[in-house]
C-alpha cells in the first residue's frame, strides 16, 4: 500500500510517517504544493493525506486537480481549519474524509484503514484478526465462528482496537472516537475502564485469545497472540 | 430629574424674580405718575380758587371742606410767609365709603387784598391697597400664564428639539458589544448633537475594533496552537509505543501526554467558544429538541447504566427550535454530560421540556453553586477537577447567540439548569 503524505510541518510529517510505517505502508512525503503536484501526477497512491494550507498553494486546489483527473477518491484532508465550510468544500471536491488537527495518531490510522478498505474492489466491509471476525455493515462479531453479542459502544470500541491492532490507543483517543469529540476526559476514565472490562470479559468468555492490554495507565493495546 | 423639568425649575424661579421686580418698579413708577397728575390737578384747582376769590370774596369764608374740595382760613402774615405749597397724603371721612379714605391734600397760602389766607385743597386718591391687590392679582396671572407657556414650549418644542438626543441615548442603551456594529445615523442640524453622535460613533467603533481584534486573537492563537499540539501528542504517543522505554520513563511520558491532551481539550474548547462568539455557525435549520435530547440520552445509555442513574424525561409534545444543528448538538450533549458526570451513584436526572424551556436537574455530591460565576470561563467548582472549565461558558455562548436565557438554581437538593427559548 502506497501512501502520499502532503504536510508542510516537518515535525508532524515525520510523526505521521513513522506511525504509518509501523503499519507497513510505503509512505512518501511532499512538503509543498509543487512537490505534491509532481508526485501526484507521476505516481498512483492508495491513499493521500492532504494538508490544506501549503506553501505555494492551497490543498483544496490540489484536490480540484485530482478531481479533474478522477483521482480524488482516496484523499483524507488533514487540516487545522475545522470550519464547516472547509469540510464541506473538501468533501464536495471528492475527498473521502477529513481530520482536524490536533488528532491522535490512532485516529488517523483508523481513518486511513477505513479509506483503504472502502476503495478495495472486492468491497466486503469486514475486519478479520485471528479468531475475530467483524462485519462492519451488519455490526456482527464472531469469535471462532460464534456470534458474540456486543452493545453499540462495545462494538465501536472493538472496531477501533481492530483498526489499531498492536498499537497504543490512549484513553482520550478512545473516548473521543467512541463518545464524541467534545468529551470532558477526566470524568470518564473510570467509565472507560468499566467498558473495557466488560468487553474483555465478553471476549474471554467467547474464548478469544486476542486481548486488550492496559498500557502504562494511559491507554490500551489490542494484542493478537 | 429630567432636563426639561430642570430647565422649567430654573425658568420658573427666574420668571418669579423678574415678574416680582418688574411689578415693584411698575407700581412705583405708576404711583409717581398718579401723584404727579393729582398734584397738577390740585395746583390747577388752587389757581382756580384763587381766581374765583378775586371775583367773589364769599369764597374766602368757606372754612371747612363739607361738600366741596377746599377750605380757606385766614392767617397772620408772619405765619403765612412760612407756608410753602405742601402736598401730603391724609385720611378723610367719606360718607359714601363710610370709612376714612386716603386723599391728597395741598396746603398753600395766598394773599388777598392785604390779608393772608391758608388754602387747603383735596383730591380723592387711588386706594393704594386696592391698587396693590389688583396689581398683585395681575402679576400672579401673568406669572401663571408665563409658566404655562413655558411648559407648553418645553413639552412641544423642546421635546422635538431634543429628539435626536433621545434617539442617540436609546441607541447607546441598546448597544451590545459583539452584536451591533455601530449607530444608525441620526439626522440633526444641531451642532452639539452632531458632535455627540460623532464622538459616540468613534467610541463605539474603537470598542468594536478592540473587541473584534481580541476575539480574532483568541481564535488565531487557538488555531496556531493546533499543529504544535498535534506534534507533541503524536510524538509522545509514538514514543510510548516503542518497547525500549523503561517503565519509569513511560510513566513520566504518560503524564506529559495526559497534560498535553488536557491542553488539546482546552484549546479545542477555546476555539469552539471563539467560533461561536465569532458567529461561524450559521447553518440554522428546524430541529427537534425532543429528538436531540432522546438521542443524547441514548448516547449515554452505557454511562447511565454504569452509574445506576435514573433519567426521567417529561415532555409535552415535540419541541422545535430553529438553530445550527452542530450547536444544538453541543448544547444538548453539554447539558446532559454536565448532569450525568457530576451525578452520584444511583442518582437522578430529570429533564423537562416544552415549547418555552428546557429544564434539566440532577442530584450531585456538591453543594449549591454560585449561579453568578459558574458560566464564567475557566470557572471550576472544585480545584481538583481536570475539566477545562469551559463547558458552561460554551453553553452560555450558544444560548446567547440565539437570544435564549440560561439560569441555574438549586432546588430539593438538585442542581437545575433552565434554558428559556422565548
Amino acid at each position: 500500500m502506497k501512501i502520499l503524505l502532503i504536510e508542510d510541518e516537518l515535525a508532524l510529517q515525520s510523526t505521521i510517517k513513522e506511525s504509518l510505517e509501523m503499519e507497513h505502508y510505503l509512505v512518501e512525503t511532499a512538503s509543498d504544493f509543487n512537490a505534491a503536484m509532481e508526485k501526484l501526477f507521476i505516481y498512483d497512491y492508495d491513499c493521500i493525506l492532504l494538508d490544506i494550507m501549503l506553501p505555494g498553494g492551497s490543498g483544496l486546489h490540489l484536490l480540484e486537480e485530482l478531481k479533474a483527473h478522477g483521482k480524488s477518491g482516496n484523499v483524507i484532508i488533514i487540516s487545522a481549519k475545522d470550519s464547516l465550510d472547509d469540510k464541506l468544500e473538501g468533501l464536495a471536491l471528492g475527498a473521502d474524509d477529513y481530520v482536524t488537527k490536533p488528532f491522535h495518531i490512532a485516529e488517523l490510522n483508523a481513518r486511513v484503514k477505513a479509506v483503504l478498505r472502502r476503495n478495495r474492489p472486492e468491497g466486503k466491509n469486514e475486519i478479520v484478526a485471528g479468531e475475530l471476525y467483524m462485519d462492519l455493515d451488519q455490526r456482527i462479531l464472531l469469535v471462532s465462528g460464534q456470534t458474540v453479542a456486543l452493545n453499540r459502544k462495545e462494538f465501536d470500541i472493538l472496531r477501533y482496537f481492530l483498526l489499531n491492532k498492536n498499537r497504543l490507543i490512549t484513553r482520550t483517543a478512545l473516548a473521543e472516537h467512541v463518545w464524541g469529540d467534545n468529551i470532558d476526559q477526566s470524568d470518564n476514565f473510570d467509565f472507560i475502564y468499566y467498558q473495557i472490562k466488560n468487553l474483555r470479559k465478553k471476549l474471554q468468555e467467547a474464548g478469544a485469545v486476542t486481548e486488550i492490554k492496559a498500557v502504562y495507565g494511559i491507554g490500551y493495546k489490542l494484542v493478537e497472540l | 430629574m429630567k432636563l426639561l423639568n430642570r430647565s422649567l425649575q430654573y425658568l420658573s424661579l427666574s420668571m418669579l424674580l423678574i415678574v416680582s421686580i418688574w411689578s415693584v418698579v411698575f407700581y412705583l413708577d405708576m404711583m409717581d405718575e398718579i401723584y404727579d397728575s393729582i398734584d397738577d390737578g390740585l395746583d390747577n384747582y388752587k389757581l382756580l380758587i384763587q381766581n374765583k376769590a378775586e371775583q367773589d370774596s364769599t369764597v374766602l369764608l368757606k372754612n371747612s371742606f363739607d361738600e366741596s374740595n377746599y377750605a380757606i382760613r385766614p392767617l397772620s402774615e408772619s405765619v403765612a410767609f412760612k407756608i410753602y405749597d405742601v402736598y401730603k397724603d391724609t385720611m378723610i371721612y367719606m360718607p359714601f365709603e363710610e370709612d376714612m379714605e386716603p386723599v391728597r391734600l395741598l396746603t398753600s397760602a395766598f394773599e388777598h387784598k392785604g390779608k393772608y389766607y391758608e388754602l387747603k385743597v383735596i383730591s380723592s386718591m387711588v386706594e393704594e391697597d386696592d391698587l396693590m391687590k389688583s396689581l398683585l392679582q395681575h402679576m400672579v396671572w401673568l406669572y401663571i400664564l408665563l409658566i404655562v407657556c413655558i411648559i407648553i414650549i418645553n413639552n412641544v418644542v423642546l421635546k422635538k428639539l431634543w429628539l435626536p438626543f433621545y434617539n442617540l441615548l436609546q441607541q447607546f442603551k441598546d448597544f451590545r458589544l459583539g452584536k451591533d456594529s455601530g449607530l444608525t445615523e441620526v439626522k440633526t442640524n444641531i451642532n452639539e448633537f452632531e458632535e455627540l453622535q460623532i464622538a459616540g460613533q468613534a467610541l463605539i467603533s474603537h470598542s468594536v475594533e478592540a473587541y473584534n481584534r481580541q476575539k480574532q486573537f483568541t481564535e488565531n492563537a487557538a488555531h496556531e496552537l493546533q499543529t504544535p499540539l498535534a506534534i507533541i501528542s503524536g510524538k509522545i504517543e509514538l514514543l510510548l509505543e516503542r518497547d525500549t522505554l523503561s517503565e519509569q520513563a513511560a510513566e513520566t511520558l504518560s503524564e506529559v501526554l495526559q497534560i498535553s491532551e488536557r491542553m488539546n481539550q482546552l484549546n479545542k474548547s477555546l476555539l469552539l467558544l471563539s467560533k461561536i462568539e465569532n458567529k461561524q455557525f450559521y447553518n440554522n435549520q428546524d430541529i427537534s429538541l425532543t429528538k436531540l435530547v432522546k438521542q443524547g440520552v441514548d448516547e449515554f445509555e452505557d454511562f447511565v447504566e454504569f452509574r445506576n442513574l435514573s433519567i426521567d424525561i417529561r415532555e409535552s409534545g415535540e419541541v422545535h427550535l430553529h438553530m445550527d444543528v452542530v450547536l444544538a448538538g453541543i448544547l444538548v450533549s453539554n447539558l446532559l454530560k454536565n448532569a450525568l458526570y457530576h451525578n452520584i451513584e444511583r442518582g437522578e436526572v430529570i429533564i423537562e421540556m416544552n415549547e418555552n424551556k428546557l429544564h434539566i436537574c440532577n442530584t450531585s455530591a456538591s453543594v449549591e453553586l454560585n449561579g453568578n460565576v459558574i458560566f464564567n470561563r475557566f470557572y471550576k467548582s472544585d480545584a481538583g477537577r481536570q475539566g477545562t472549565g469551559l463547558g458552561l461558558a460554551i453553553l452560555k455562548a450558544i444560548v446567547q447567540l440565539y437570544g435564549f436565557k440560561i439560569t441555574y438554581s438549586y432546588k430539593n437538593a438538585m442542581h437545575c439548569f433552565e434554558i428559556t427559548f422565548r
